[in-house]
């Protein structure tokens, strides 16, 4: 049974002109990572909410199609239920914060207060992601005078605190740099060793090459391409639709075709070096 | 003297906290300079501090031959225009048109003349169709270009961006490097934040590196690549393709063109 399952789902915003998203289908299985890719406006957004809920409980509409998490469908689920089940860090980090706590450390706990888990799990759960994420030296600032970068940390610490079985990342690392986005794909790694399912929305395709399995390319609302991370992404055709190739295989790519040469084509740095060893030249 | 020259330049915070040790930098109208370090290396005070909107706690800034710190915040950002690292910093109006036009409106431009420069402020940065569009109907990522065309519209000489290609999709980061190259050919200067390394090293040719709040390193982007040392105290890493060609002993290599040049022209796999 697939954990996350959406079967020709359609659904247009209230005020909407089109359908934001229109007879999507897929299937993730527990411990997956699935890279939602496309243009920005293709849909990636409204995917993540319709599989957290929040359409049409928050924005509202009526969807086509079903939704299920782990075999039952979304609407079944109860709020509270919805919130352990799936865990969810939003797009844009300077809206991410509740504003009604003062320090990094409360925020984190906010959503397990909210649970009514007990203070000293508390305390250490929070402890622990405040170690996984690197935020000591931040933990009794504003969460509202903090960076886009460091917020965005501080959301994900929250998201992870209540351990729910599926994380959605919206654009997780979009304000970081190069070495807190390593360690974001680090800890997505390790979500995915525990089982975990995550859903990811991220533009930094050569990190999603190395880190997902499955990828699906939406462009105008639809599913323009889907499979195995390896297939899709080597796949010249994702240009055409306004996804984007890891630099290493659109060099191959292109090296092939200019060449007339069939050489295999990697997916990224270490993939190259597997296939071509240590020495290429 | 340059257009833009930061002499010995440092931000310490009311709280006490130095942002900015000690910075020294120069820029010619004309050019285009990526600024790359990570996180809190001080990127965003510095920019804060050539636009006017933070002033020196010592040494000082000079634009166009005088001291931001002689003139009002509004003089100086008519000469060096800043787009913020989070659009809803700055975006109020509830039209796109009127967003762009607002700085010119308020600054008394003949009604007449509006229209024109904002038509072209709103082109350059691909939002010609969406003028009368609700600045908050766009994705997020969209409105950091009408936040870029409120900058343009003012004419400013030197355009700083800040974070620009965060969270952009390849069409906008195409977008990104259109209007760099266009603003640059104009004769203006443009100083971009970026964390995108491959967008660093195809589209400028100067880079400055900080990292622990003050400038490490500053010179060609070609340059800056090789230096292994730089790029470990940066915390920076070269583009992917430059690390593949990097492990297979082409030092020099930082582009595809480069690399294609480099290899072979026959299979990899015969050679091996």
């Amino acid at each position: 049974m697939s954990v996350i399952s959406l079967e020709h789902v359609g659904y247009r915003y209230p005020l909407g002109r089109e359908d934001a998203v229109h007879d999507v289908s897929f299937q993730v299985e527990q411990g997956q990572v699935c890279a939602l890719l496309g243009a920005n406006g293709s849909g990636k957004t409204t995917i993540c909410n319709l599989i957290r809920g929040f359409i049409p409980r928050f924005y509202r509409g009526e969807p086509t199609g079903q939704v299920q998490l782990a075999g039952r469908p979304v609407e079944q689920y109860d709020d509270a239920e919805l919130t352990e089940t799936v865990g969810y860090s939003f797009q844009n980090p300077f809206t991410q914060m509740s504003g009604v706590k003062d320090n990094v450390r409360e925020e984190i706990a906010y959503a397990l207060e909210n649970l009514g888990v007990e203070r000293e799990a508390m305390a250490a759960r929070v402890d622990a992601m405040i170690d996984l994420l690197h935020l000591d030296d931040i933990a009794d600032a504003n969460p509202l005078e903090l960076s886009g970068g460091q917020r965005q940390r501080v959301a994900i610490a929250a998201v992870l605190v209540t351990d729910p079985p599926i994380v959605v990342l919206d654009e997780p690392t979009s304000q970081l740099d190069p070495q807190s986005t390593e360690d974001v794909f680090n800890i997505i790694a390790l979500l995915k060793r525990q089982g975990k399912t995550v859903i990811l929305v991220e533009h930094k395709i050569d990190l999603v090459a190395r880190y997902s399995d499955l990828v699906i390319l939406m462009e105008g609302g639809r599913v323009a391409m889907s499979g195995p991370a390896r297939r899709v992404l080597t796949d010249p055709q994702v240009l055409d639709h306004g996804g984007q190739l890891p630099e290493v295989t659109r060099f191959f790519l292109e090296r092939n075709k200019k060449l007339g040469l069939n050489d295999p084509v990697p997916l990224s740095v270490e993939d190259a070096i597997k296939r071509y060893g240590r020495k290429g030249a | 003297m340059a257009y833009l020259e930061l002499d010995k330049v440092g931000y310490t915070y009311p709280n006490g906290y130095q942002a900015l040790r000690e910075v020294s930098l120069s820029c010619e109208l004309g050019e285009a300079v990526a600024i790359i370090g990570r996180n809190g290396a001080g990127k965003t005070t510095m920019v804060k501090l050539m636009n006017g909107l933070l002033k020196p706690t010592h040494g000082r800034v000079m634009v166009d031959g005088t001291s931001t710190d002689q003139e009002d915040a509004a003089h100086v950002a008519a000469k060096v225009g800043y787009v913020f690292q989070n659009p809803d910093d700055q975006i109020f109006q509830d039209s796109i048109r009127r967003e762009i036009a607002y700085g010119l409106v308020k600054k008394h431009v003949a009604r007449d003349r509006i229209g024109g420069r904002v038509a072209w402020a709103a082109e350059v940065c691909g939002l010609g169709d969406s003028l009368d569009s609700h600045p908050y109907d766009l994705p997020f990522s969209q409105r950091k270009f009408v936040t870029i065309a409120s900058a343009l519209v003012m004419d400013p000489q030197v355009l700083i961006l800040d974070e620009p290609t965060a969270g952009q999709d390849r069409a906008a980061t195409d977008l990104l490097a259109g209007i760099i190259q266009q603003v640059t050919a104009m004769g203006k200067t443009v100083i971009t934040i970026s964390h995108d390394m491959e967008f660093v090293t195809r589209h400028f040719q100067r880079g400055i590196v900080m990292a622990d709040r003050q400038i490490l390193m500053d010179g060609p982007i070609a340059r800056i690549f090789r230096d292994d040392d730089l790029l470990e105290q940066a915390h920076l890493a070269r583009p992917y393709l430059a690390q593949l060609a990097q492990a297979w002993g082409f030092h020099d290599v930082l582009t595809s063109e480069d690399f294609m040049a480099a290899l072979p022209q026959t299979s990899l796999l015969t050679n091996q």
